[in-house]
């Protein structure tokens, strides 16, 4: 227990009567990336924002680093360094002066203030344009001047709310590959959320999936594929050829096919689709599939055996509708 | 112009030095204090709330905004002082009551062409303070400052605090410098000192200035809590502002004429009429004024016969003065401090998204 350096227990906020956040129950390690995975809305900013003390919960409680963000946020935000989502910085000052501005909110001495803010910029390749007004920055450039400003306090945990959003594909990477080499160089924990799973799957140890204000599964993307499929890991996807000039008779002869499949011994579920049936299955049963369609008669055209990726705990989950539909 | 702003910068910069110099850790306290450069300027670790104040007196002077304001009170202050000079000889040899108090009459005649001193202030002092304070909070908000700022190990109430301290020091130190450079020009130009009690007199008329600018202050920072586009709040505050300037005594005259048919005047209606007139804080500031630079006025309200029968017409002393207006001062300053009270109040529950 004493490893946690994030403990959250049940947590709640609600809006109107609404809860945006229900229940939160959370514990992060120290020196763990995580990554609170979730569609927009879902919760993750406030959850984020209660963490700091920035928004009063309504009930549960938070401990970082041993202490109550509720009941001693200044504490907190010593140790925590907090990047919000869409950072701003002030427009007419310089990039060094935005962060010196930060360093001393933190009490931080000029002279090491002045060269931890040096070094901070070399850090995020941002020392050509230390002298520049951050009106001029472009996002990437602000993005990684935001992480410099919440290194600049030596944080023990550093917390990213949507820190990719507009960042083109070569910046993401380097945001990311510089979160993962901080945290494993200096022992940060890091707390990022994102809707990206791409993302998240790149850089976190563990993750958690937030949806509607709870989080429904937490572990490594192994362990979540294992949990959330133990029902059907396989999908295969069969196309049949139907005879087309006849919409009544196609109908039938489909859920004829689906009727036969589903006798089948390890298949779960069978869903038709067009010209195309996803069968769920306990293991891989491709070549027992193609025989069935074949022997009954049908026409095969394809036979596709899906696995799932992050993408599909994805839209399982997030999206809550048919798997299949995208 | 120029003059004006360098001296303001020095002023900020003085200042600058003197909370570093409170706030030095480090060094002997008393050396210190006196002198700044002792201070081991590596060191130095600064009071974050002093921090705020420094930031945003820096960004108000270097503001387009402030310019503006600025030079547009320098400009009706160098004219009302024209005014005011070529019209001085004429105000003495009228004979009146006030002659004794040559230089407050710098701040109080004109010509009829332009106003006076003191009302191009009342006019144009409300205006500064929502001009200062009418984006203090949305901005920060529509540009995502202000959720960095508060992921900082600061109290909260700190960000509201810095904020209405900064543009109250930068209002006191423009409304001193402008009403000793009046009085320096005045100086210079009709060569005659100001006594002790008119020094005393100006200096209680620019607290009373600060103070008015200080309520649209507080009151345009509330808005700029409770609206989210800085150019809704900006309308807001102007139409408060509009409100009580133009509509209100109108309005109240309105509602008196109909309630109390013309001749039949009372004593208690005339008292009660100018009671609720005094529920606008023009209405509070230009009784300050006109009483701390007039000192012959002797009563914001009605008299009767019986009460000035016998009176000697005379100047009141300064403290006299004072007592008149106690009211008015105090009624400004409660203004103010439930403003602040309530901006306090609804930052402190927002939720910062």
């Amino acid at each position: 227990m004493e490893n946690n350096i994030i403990e959250i227990t049940g947590l709640t906020k609600k809006y109107d009567s609404v809860p945006v956040v229900d229940n939160l129950n959370l514990n992060i390690k120290k020196g763990e990336i995580f990554g609170l995975l979730g569609p927009n809305g879902a919760g993750k900013s406030t959850a984020i924002r209660m963490m700091l003390g920035l928004t009063e919960p309504t009930s549960g409680t938070i401990k970082i680093c041993g202490e109550s963000s509720i009941h001693n946020p200044i504490k907190v935000k010593k140790q925590v360094g907090y990047l919000p989502e869409d950072v701003g910085f002030y427009n007419n000052l310089t990039g060094f002066e935005n962060l010196m501005f930060t360093a001393r909110l933190n009490q931080i001495p000029e002279t090491e203030a002045n060269t931890r803010v040096k070094q901070l910029m070399n850090i995020t390749y941002l020392s050509a344009e230390a002298n520049k007004k951050t009106g001029a920055y472009s996002k990437g450039m602000k993005q990684r001047l935001g992480l410099a400003d919440v290194l600049i306090k030596k944080p023990k945990v550093i917390i990213l709310d949507e820190p990719t959003i507009g960042l083109d594909p070569k910046g993401v990477k380097e945001f990311l590959n510089q979160i993962t080499g901080l945290s494993k160089k200096e022992g940060i924990t890091v707390l990022f959320s994102s809707h990206h799973l791409h993302q998240v799957q790149q850089v976190c140890d563990r993750i958690g999936l937030f949806v509607k204000g709870k989080l429904i599964a937490v572990g490594n993307i192994q362990s979540l594929s294992e949990k959330l499929f133990s029902e059907s890991p396989v999908v295969i996807e069969a196309g049949i050829q139907y005879p087309n000039n006849n919409t009544k008779k196609a109908n039938s002869e489909s859920s004829k096919l689906t009727e036969i499949i589903k006798k089948l011994k390890g298949v779960t579920n069978v869903i038709p689709k067009d010209n195309n049936s996803f069968i769920e299955c306990k293991k891989d049963l491709t070549p027992i599939i193609a025989k069935t369609i074949v022997e009954n008669g049908f026409e095969l055209v394809s036979l596709n055996k899906k696995e799932y990726g992050l993408d599909d705990i994805y839209y399982k989950y997030f999206e809550g509708g048919n798997t299949y539909e995208k | 112009m120029i003059f004006t702003i360098n001296i303001l910068k020095e002023a900020i910069h003085m200042k600058n030095n003197i909370s570093d110099s409170i706030n030095t850790r480090s060094g002997i306290w008393g050396l210190n204090k006196i002198f700044p450069r002792f201070n081991n300027k590596g060191n130095k670790v600064t009071d974050p709330f002093w921090v705020i104040v420094n930031k945003e007196i820096a960004d108000h002077i270097i503001s387009w905004r402030f310019l503006i304001l600025v030079s547009i009170i320098a400009l009706t202050c160098i004219g009302s002082m024209y005014t005011a000079l070529t019209n001085i000889s004429n105000a003495v040899s009228n004979g009146n009551l006030d002659d004794s108090f040559l230089f407050l009459k710098l701040y109080t005649i004109s010509d009829g062409t332009l106003p006076s001193y003191f009302v191009f202030i009342a006019f144009l002092g409300p205006l500064l303070g929502i001009g200062l304070g009418f984006d203090a909070i949305n901005s920060e908000q529509n540009r995502g400052t202000i959720g960095r700022v508060l992921a900082q190990p600061i109290p909260r109430d700190y960000f509201i605090n810095a904020k209405f301290t900064a543009s109250l020091i930068v209002v006191s130190i423009m409304f001193f410098s402008l009403s000793l450079l009046v009085m320096g020009i005045g100086l210079i130009s009709i060569g005659i000192p100001p006594t002790p009690e008119e020094f005393v007199r100006i200096i209680i008329f620019t607290i009373a200035g600060i103070l008015y600018v200080g309520f649209w202050l507080n009151l345009s920072i509330l808005f700029s809590i409770w609206f989210q586009q800085p150019a809704t709040s900006a309308l807001t505050s102007i139409a408060v502002w509009l409100f009580f300037s133009v509509f209100f005594s109108m309005l109240v005259n309105v509602v008196f004429k109909v309630l109390v048919p013309s001749g039949n005047i009372s004593l208690a209606g005339e008292k009660l009429r100018l009671g609720i007139l005094r529920f606008a804080p023009n209405q509070l500031f230009s009784d300050i004024t006109t009483s701390i630079l007039m000192p012959s006025v002797r009563s914001l309200g009605p008299l009767t016969m019986q009460q000035v029968q016998g009176t000697i017409p005379s100047p009141l002393p300064v403290g006299q003065s004072l007592m008149l207006i106690w009211p008015q001062l105090i009624g400004l300053v409660a203004m103010t401090v439930i403003c602040f009270v309530l901006s306090y109040i609804v930052f402190m529950r927002k939720d910062m998204k």
